[in-house]
C-alpha cells in the first residue's frame, strides 16, 4: 500500500492510499460525526452509501462538501472539518433527520444505545428549525424475532446493506421516493411471510429503534416470579464473552461466573450451560459424519447449529437439505434432554417446567417456535432471550453485576469442555468436531489441538485433515454471502468437501443479532472471539468426548450416540420453503 | 438491404443511394457544410416528396392519419407515381403541427387537419397552386412559400438534428444516403481506437446532458481501463419538464445514435451498448428496436461489423419513470435492475459503471454529434460555437414565445436571437420577464441578460445552467415565486429519498414556498430559504439535490421584489397566486348584466338585473371567470 500525505485542519496526516477521510482524521484524534457509515473490515461488512451526510467536510478546490466516510484521501489533499461551513451543514443534516423523528426517547427501546440520540447530544442540537409530523406508527409484529418500527427509521440503509450485501437475502429495500421513502419488504409483506432468516444482523446494525428484537424479558420475569414454575436457564457460549460489555466490563471480558450468579439472583431455579449441549452436539454430529463417510451417505455434511443458516438453506437451496446434519442445535438438544430426562429426575410436571435459553441470536427466537422442535405438546425450549435482553433484565433487577461473586453452573448440565466454548465463533464447531472425529476414528490422541486454519475471520476457510487413511476436506463459512458461494461451488461441482460449518452472522455467534451493539467496532468482534479461544485454553478438558457428564448422560439415559433415544430427542428434520 | 461485408461495399452502397434525398436537400438552407448540394439544382416537379412529420408531437395531433389519407387521396387522383409520402422526424416548429412539407417547392403546410388533405392534393399536387391559407405564416397574415427562409429556420444550425425532417427514419437506406455509417466505417478501417478518442477530444465536444463534461476525456478515461468487459450507455432518460430533444433525435434519426454508440464502443473497447430510455417514449423505443434489427441485418451492428471483426450489440433498458435515473450512477443502478438511486462518486462510471465495469455514458444529443465530427474533423466542429463550448445546442423552446418547438443553434447565440428572431418574440407582444433554462436544475435569467451568449460557463455565471436544453420563456404575467415553486414541487416529487438534504430539505423549502404564495411568509422565511437552499446544494449526494434549489435561489436573486410583494404586501404582482388575489366589482362600471353571476361556478356573485353586483369574498374561489367574462371590464383583480 502506498502512503499519501494530506492535511486535516492544518495538521499533517500520513495515511494509506484508499483510507477514508473519516479514518484518516480519526488517526490524528479528530472525530468526524457519522451515522450511516459502518465498516467491519475483517468480516466484509461495509455500509458506505454516504446517504446521511452528517460526515460532510470541506476539501480545498471542491465545489461542494464531501462525505468523509466515502471519500478517500489523495496526495496533497487539504481537508477542513471544523469550518463553520462544514459544521453548520453537518448540524443541518442531523436537524433534518430529527425533524420527523419521534421524540419519545424516554420510552424508546434504544434509549441507552441510540446512535441518533448520542449524535444529537454530541453535535449540540438544541432546537429544530424544521418539523414535520411523525409518520403514523405501523409495527411489524408478524414474527418471533424482529420488530420493525419504520417511524424510527432514519434511512441510513445499514439494514438494507447488510441484508443485501452481506447476507444476500435482500429482504429490505427502499420503497416510495422523496419525503415518503421508507425501507420495507417487497410489497409490504409481513416479515414472517418473507424469506427472512431472522439472523438479526439488521437489528445489530440499526442505529435507532427502527429494528429491535422481540423482547421476551417480561415473559421470563413472569415465569421466574411464578412460584409454581420451575424455570431452567441455559446460556450459549458467545453470551459470556459479550454480556459484560453492557454491564461495566471492557470488551472481551469473560463473565461466566458473574453471569451464573446473576441468573440465580434473577430467580432461575437451575442455571445450566449450553456449552454442555455443544459437547453433546459434537458427539452426535461427529458420529453422524463418520457414519456418512463410512456408509456412502450424503456428503458434504453441513452443520445445523445455526437456525438462520438452516432457514436460508430451506428457502434458497432446498435440494441441499439432505446435506444438513440432522442434529438439533445445541440449546434445542439440551431443552429436549431437560424435558425428557431431567424433568423426571427433578420430579417436575412438564406444564410447570420452563426452559429459557439466553442466546446471542435472534433467529433462535424463531427456531424454538418451529413445531418439530418439540415432543408434540411441549416445545424443547420455551423462551429465548438475547444477550441484550439478559443485560436489560439484570439492570432492571438492580443487580450490581460487577460486585457479584462468581458462580458455577448446575450439574449435570454444567460441565463443558474447551471444544464447546469455541462454538461461539466461526470455525469453532469445525475445530471441536475435528478434535473428536480424529480421536474417535484413529483412537489416537491429538498432539496439537488447535486447528489454526479454522480460526480467524476469513470469509471461507478450507482445509484438509488426515484422519487415519482418510483425508477429510472441510470448509468453514460465515455470513450467508459466503455460504451461498460455497453452496454454488458445491452445486456446480467446483468444490468437494466432507464437512462444512456455516454460521450466518459475521464472525459467527459472537457477532450475533442478539449481542450487545458493536456500533461498527471491529475490535469488539475480535476481542470476543479471542476471549473464547482463551477460555478454551484455560479448560482442563478440551475434547467434547472427554466430558464426563456427557459420558454419564449416554450411560444413564441416551444409550448410543445416534442411537434410538438420541435420534428421537436430539435430531430433527427440515422443510422446503418458498424461494422468496 | 443486402448484408454489408466491408467498408468499401458500404461506400458503394452510399454512392448508389446518395441522390435519393437530393430532392429535399435544398430546403435545408443551413445544412452543415459537409452536405454537398447538387449543382446545378434542377427544379423538376415530376417527382415530389411529401414530408409528413411523424414525431410524437405532430402524431398527437393526428399527423399519421393525415399521412395515410394523403396517400389514399394521392392514389385517388392517380398521382402515386409522382408523389411520395414520407413520414419523417421533427421539423422543430411544433406549435405549428401537424406539418407537411412539399419538396422540391419548399412549401410548408401547417396546423393541418384531415379535411385539408383533399385541398392540398387537388390544388397543389395536381394543379400546382399552393393552398395559401395553410401555408406557414398564413394564419398570422404572412404566408410564406419558402419556409426555410423564415427566421425560425434560417438562424438555426442543425448538426444533432441534421436528419430530422430530412429523411425517413425507418429507412436505413435513407440514412446511408446521408453518409450513414460512413463514420463508423472510417473509424473501423482508418483510425485506431486512440485516434477516435483523439478526434473527439480535439473537437471539444462537451456532454449535452447538462454538466458539459468533455466527451473525449470521458472516452479517454474509459479507454485506458484494463477490464476486458466495458460498456457504452446512451442516456435517453430525458426528464426535464417540457424537454424533448432526445426523443426527437431518437424518433427522427435513430441510426445516428446507434452508429455513434458503436464508434464509442470501438474507441473504448466495448462490445455491448445499452440505451436507457424512458418507457414513456413508446414510439422512440419501437423505432430504436427496429433500427437495431435493420442495422444488424445489414451487418452494421452485431458481430463482425463490415467484416472488420469488430462486434457491437445494443440492448434497450426501459426506465420506469424516475427523473433521478438521468443521473448516471442512478441510471447504472436502474440498468442493473436495482432501485434507481445515485451513489457517491468516485468511482466514476469510467472506472466502475454498469455491473461494475468501465462504462461510457453519453446523452443522446452528445452521441448525435459524433458522426459529423468523425466525418468532418474536429476543426470543422470547433469552427461552430464558442471556443470553450464548440458546436451547437438543441433547445426545447417553450412558454410565452410565438414559435414553440425544437431549435438547434450554435453555442454563443444570444437569448435575444433565440427568443426574438428564432422564437418570433413574445406571445401577444407582452413584456419578456425571464427565461428559465436547465429545467428543475436550472434557474431563471432575467430579461436584462438577454444579450448573454449562451454556453456552459456563461449560464453558470448568471446562476443557471445549460441543463439538457429546456428553455421556457416567461412574460410579465408569470409569477416568479410560483414558477420557482413549480420546479421545486417537481424535485420534491422526483427526489429518490436517499440522502438527507434532498429528502427533507427540498420538502421544507417547498413548505416555505407554499407559505409565501399563500401570503403567510415572513422575511425570516426568505433567509431560511436561502440558507437551506445553499446547504442542500452543498450537501446533497447527486446532481439532482445539488441543483434542486436553483430555481428558488435564482428567483430570490433576481426577483426578490416579487418575493417581498408576496411577503410584505400579501400581493402577487403577476396575479397568479390565487390565495393572494381578490376580484372586486367596480360599482361605477357595473351595468348589472348578470353575466358574471351566471358564469360564477360557486354562485358567490349576487345582484339584481341592472343593479350593481357584489362578490362574496368568503365564498369566492378566485377562478377568474367573472373577470374574463365581464363585458364592461367592471371586475378588477387586486
Amino acid at each position: 500500500m502506498s502512503m499519501v500525505q494530506l492535511t486535516i485542519n492544518g495538521l499533517p496526516v500520513h495515511a494509506e492510499a484508499g483510507t477514508t477521510i473519516l479514518d484518516a482524521a480519526k488517526s490524528i484524534g479528530i472525530k468526524i460525526p457519522s451515522l450511516c457509515y459502518l465498516h467491519l473490515p475483517d468480516v466484509n461488512v461495509v455500509c458506505q452509501g454516504a446517504s446521511c451526510r452528517v460526515c460532510l467536510v470541506e476539501i480545498d478546490g471542491r465545489r461542494n462538501l464531501a462525505p468523509s466516510c466515502s471519500t478517500t484521501v489523495v496526495e496533497g489533499m487539504v481537508v477542513k472539518t471544523d469550518t463553520s461551513r462544514a459544521v453548520e451543514a453537518r448540524k443541518t443534516m442531523l436537524e433534518l433527520m430529527l425533524s420527523n423523528h419521534p421524540h419519545n426517547c424516554l420510552f424508546c427501546k434504544r434509549r441507552e444505545s441510540c446512535e441518533l440520540k448520542a449524535l444529537s447530544a454530541e453535535m449540540g442540537i438544541d432546537e429544530l428549525p424544521f418539523q414535520a409530523p411523525v409518520p403514523e406508527e405501523e409495527l411489524d409484529l408478524s414474527n418471533f424475532s424482529i420488530v420493525r418500527d419504520t417511524t424510527k427509521c432514519i434511512l441510513c440503509r445499514r439494514c438494507e446493506t447488510v441484508c443485501t450485501q452481506v447476507q444476500t437475502m435482500g429482504i429490505y429495500s427502499g420503497v416510495q421516493r422523496g419525503f415518503h421513502t421508507r425501507i420495507d419488504t417487497a410489497f409490504h409483506t409481513p416479515m414472517m411471510e418473507t424469506a427472512c432468516t431472522f439472523c438479526g444482523q439488521c437489528v445489530a446494525v440499526c442505529p435507532t429503534a427502527a429494528l429491535t428484537e422481540v423482547d421476551n424479558s417480561a415473559v421470563v420475569f413472569k415465569a421466574v416470579r411464578d412460584p409454581k414454575k420451575t424455570v431452567i436457564v441455559q446460556t450459549a457460549p458467545a453470551v459470556r464473552v459479550a454480556l459484560g460489555e453492557e454491564l461495566g466490563y471492557p470488551v472481551g471480558t469473560n463473565v461466566t461466573g458473574k453471569m451464573v450468579t446473576a441468573l440465580r439472583r434473577l430467580g432461575f431455579d437451575k442455571v445450566v450451560d449450553t456449552d454442555f449441549a455443544a459437547d453433546l452436539t459434537i458427539i452426535e454430529e461427529a458420529t453422524e459424519l463418520i457414519h456418512r463417510i463410512q456408509n456412502n451417505g450424503v456428503l458434504p455434511m453441513m452443520t445445523s447449529c445455526c437456525p438462520a443458516w438452516i432457514k436460508f438453506l430451506e428457502h434458497k437451496y432446498p435440494d441441499m437439505l439432505p446435506n444438513l446434519s440432522t442434529c438439533k442445535s445445541p440449546h434445542e438438544m439440551l431443552g429436549a434432554v431437560i424435558k425428557a430426562y431431567y424433568a423426571e429426575k427433578l420430579k417436575v410436571n412438564l406444564d410447570q417446567l420452563v426452559v429459557v435459553s439466553v442466546m446471542p441470536c435472534l433467529a433462535k427466537k424463531y427456531e424454538n417456535n418451529r413445531p418439530e422442535l418439540s415432543d408434540g405438546t411441549y416445545a424443547d425450549v420455551d423462551i429465548v432471550i438475547s444477550t441484550r435482553e439478559l443485560a436489560g433484565m439484570i439492570k432492571h433487577s438492580g443487580i450490581q453485576f460487577t460486585n457479584l461473586p462468581e458462580g458455577d453452573f448446575d450439574r449435570p448440565f454444567g460441565e463443558s469442555t474447551g471444544a464447546s466454548v469455541i462454538f461461539g465463533t466461526t470455525g469453532g464447531v469445525m475445530e471441536a468436531a475435528l478434535r473428536t472425529a480424529y480421536e474417535t476414528i484413529t483412537g489416537e490422541k491429538l498432539e496439537h489441538l488447535e486447528f489454526e486454519e479454522m480460526r480467524g475471520f476469513q470469509g471461507i476457510k478450507t482445509g484438509s485433515v488426515k484422519i487415519g487413511d482418510l483425508k477429510v476436506h472441510v470448509a468453514v463459512a460465515h455470513t450467508l454471502r459466503n455460504a451461498r458461494q460455497l453452496m454454488d461451488e458445491i452445486q456446480n461441482g467446483t468444490a468437494d468437501y466432507h464437512f462444512i460449518e456455516v454460521m450466518a452472522c459475521p464472525g459467527g455467534c459472537i457477532g450475533g443479532g442478539g449481542q450487545p451493539y458493536h456500533h461498527g467496532e471491529m475490535d469488539t468482534l475480535r476481542k470476543r472471539a479471542s476471549a473464547l479461544y482463551t477460555a478454551d485454553e484455560a479448560k482442563v478438558i478440551r475434547r467434547s468426548h472427554e466430558n464426563p457428564d456427557i459420558t454419564k448422560l449416554y450411560q444413564d439415559y441416551l444409550g448410543e450416540p445416534n442411537g434410538h433415544i438420541a435420534h428421537e430427542l436430539l435430531h430433527t428434520h427440515y422443510t422446503r420453503r418458498n424461494k422468496h | 438491404m443486402e448484408r454489408i461485408l466491408s467498408f468499401d461495399q458500404l461506400k458503394k452502397q452510399y454512392e448508389a443511394v446518395k441522390h435519393q434525398t437530393d430532392l429535399r436537400l435544398l430546403t435545408l438552407n443551413q445544412a452543415p457544410s459537409f452536405i454537398q448540394l447538387p449543382e446545378p439544382y434542377k427544379r423538376d416537379l415530376s417527382v415530389r416528396h411529401l414530408m409528413v412529420c411523424a414525431d410524437t408531437g405532430c402524431a398527437a395531433s393526428h399527423s399519421l392519419g393525415i399521412a395515410d389519407l394523403l396517400e389514399k387521396t394521392i392514389e385517388k387522383y392517380g398521382l402515386q407515381d409522382k408523389v411520395k409520402v414520407i413520414k419523417t422526424g421533427c421539423f422543430g416548429l411544433c406549435s405549428q403541427g401537424p406539418i407537411v412539407v412539399v419538396h422540391p417547392e419548399r412549401v410548408m403546410y401547417t396546423q393541418l387537419k384531415v379535411e385539408h388533405v383533399e385541398e392540398i392534393v387537388q390544388n397543389h399536387l395536381r394543379d400546382g397552386h399552393y393552398v395559401e391559407h395553410l401555408l406557414l405564416g398564413a394564419r398570422e397574415g404572412n404566408p410564406t412559400t419558402n419556409y426555410d427562409q423564415v427566421d425560425f429556420f434560417r438562424k438555426q444550425t442543425r448538426i444533432a438534428t441534421r436528419n430530422c425532417g430530412l429523411i425517413n427514419p425507418a429507412s436505413l437506406e435513407e440514412y446511408i444516403s446521408q453518409k450513414g455509417y460512413l463514420a463508423l466505417g472510417k473509424c473501423l478501417t482508418e483510425l485506431t481506437p486512440d485516434g477516435v478518442v483523439d478526434v473527439v477530444k480535439k473537437s471539444g465536444l462537451r456532454g449535452r446532458g447538462g454538466a458539459g463534461f468533455p466527451t473525449g476525456m470521458k472516452w479517454g478515461f474509459t479507454a485506458v481501463e484494463k477490464e476486458p468487459q466495458k460498456y457504452v450507455c446512451c442516456n435517453a432518460d430525458e426528464g426535464d419538464p417540457g424537454a424533448f430533444m432526445d426523443r426527437s433525435v431518437l424518433e427522427g434519426d435513430p441510426h445516428s445514435v446507434l452508429e455513434a454508440m458503436a464508434i464509442a464502443g470501438y474507441a473504448i473497447g466495448a462490445d455491448t451498448g445499452f440505451i436507457y430510455i424512458r418507457a414513456e417514449y413508446p414510439s422512440a423505443i419501437r423505432r430504436l428496436l427496429s433500427s437495431i434489427e435493420q442495422a444488424k441485418e445489414a451487418g452494421l451492428l452485431g458481430n463482425n461489423i463490415m467484416g472488420t471483426g469488430f462486434n457491437f450489440n445494443i440492448e434497450l433498458r426501459l426506465g420506469a419513470g424516475a427523473f433521478v435515473c438521468g443521473e448516471e450512477t442512478a441510471l447504472i443502478a436502474s440498468v442493473e435492475g436495482n432501485r434507481g438511486e445515485p451513489r457517491n462518486k468516485p468511482p466514476y462510471p469510467a472506472a466502475k459503471g454498469i455491473y461494475g465495469k468501465p462504462t461510457v455514458i453519453n446523452n443522446v444529443e452528445t452521441l448525435a454529434n459524433i458522426c459529423p465530427i468523425i466525418l468532418n474533423g474536429s476543426d470543422w466542429f470547433r469552427s461552430i460555437g464558442t471556443e470553450k463550448s464548440p458546436g451547437t445546442k438543441v433547445f426545447a423552446l417553450a412558454g410565452k414565445v410565438n414559435n414553440v418547438g425544437l431549435i438547434e443553434v450554435p453555442m454563443g447565440t444570444t437569448l435575444r436571437e433565440i427568443i426574438y428572431e428564432i422564437g418570433g418574440g413574445i406571445v401577444n407582444d407582452k413584456q419578456l420577464k425571464a427565461v428559465q433554462t436547465g429545467g428543475p436544475s436550472g434557474g431563471c435569467i432575467p430579461a436584462r441578460y438577454l444579450d448573454t451568449p449562451i454556453d456552459y460557463e456563461s449560464l453558470q455565471v448568471i446562476g443557471t445552467m445549460m441543463g439538457s436544453g429546456g428553455m421556457i420563456v416567461l412574460d410579465e404575467t408569470t409569477c416568479m415565486v410560483n414558477i420557482a415553486k413549480f420546479y421545486l414541487e417537481f424535485t420534491v416529487d422526483e427526489s429518490c429519498g436517499k440522502c438527507t438534504p434532498c429528502r427533507f430539505g427540498n420538502r421544507y423549502m417547498l413548505d416555505i414556498m407554499n407559505k409565501i404564495t399563500h401570503g403567510q411568509g415572513t422575511r425570516e422565511d426568505l433567509d431560511k430559504l436561502s440558507q437551506l437552499g445553499e446547504t442542500i446544494k452543498e450537501a446533497s449526494l447527486c446532481g439532482l439535490g445539488q441543483s434542486s434549489p436553483n430555481p428558488v435561489l435564482s428567483t430570490i436573486r433576481y426577483f426578490r421584489d416579487e418575493y417581498l410583494a408576496h411577503i410584505d404586501d400579501k400581493r402577487c404582482p403577476a396575479g397568479v397566486c390565487t390565495s393572494l388575489l381578490q376580484y372586486e366589482i367596480v360599482p361605477e362600471l357595473c351595468i348589472g348584466c348578470t353575466i358574471c353571476a351566471k358564469n360564477c361556478p360557486v354562485q358567490c356573485i349576487s345582484g339584481a338585473v341592472r343593479q350593481v353586483h357584489y362578490i362574496d369574498q368568503a365564498a369566492c374561489i378566485k377562478c377568474g371567470l367573472c373577470f374574463s367574462k365581464c363585458p364592461k371590464k367592471a371586475i378588477i383583480r387586486k
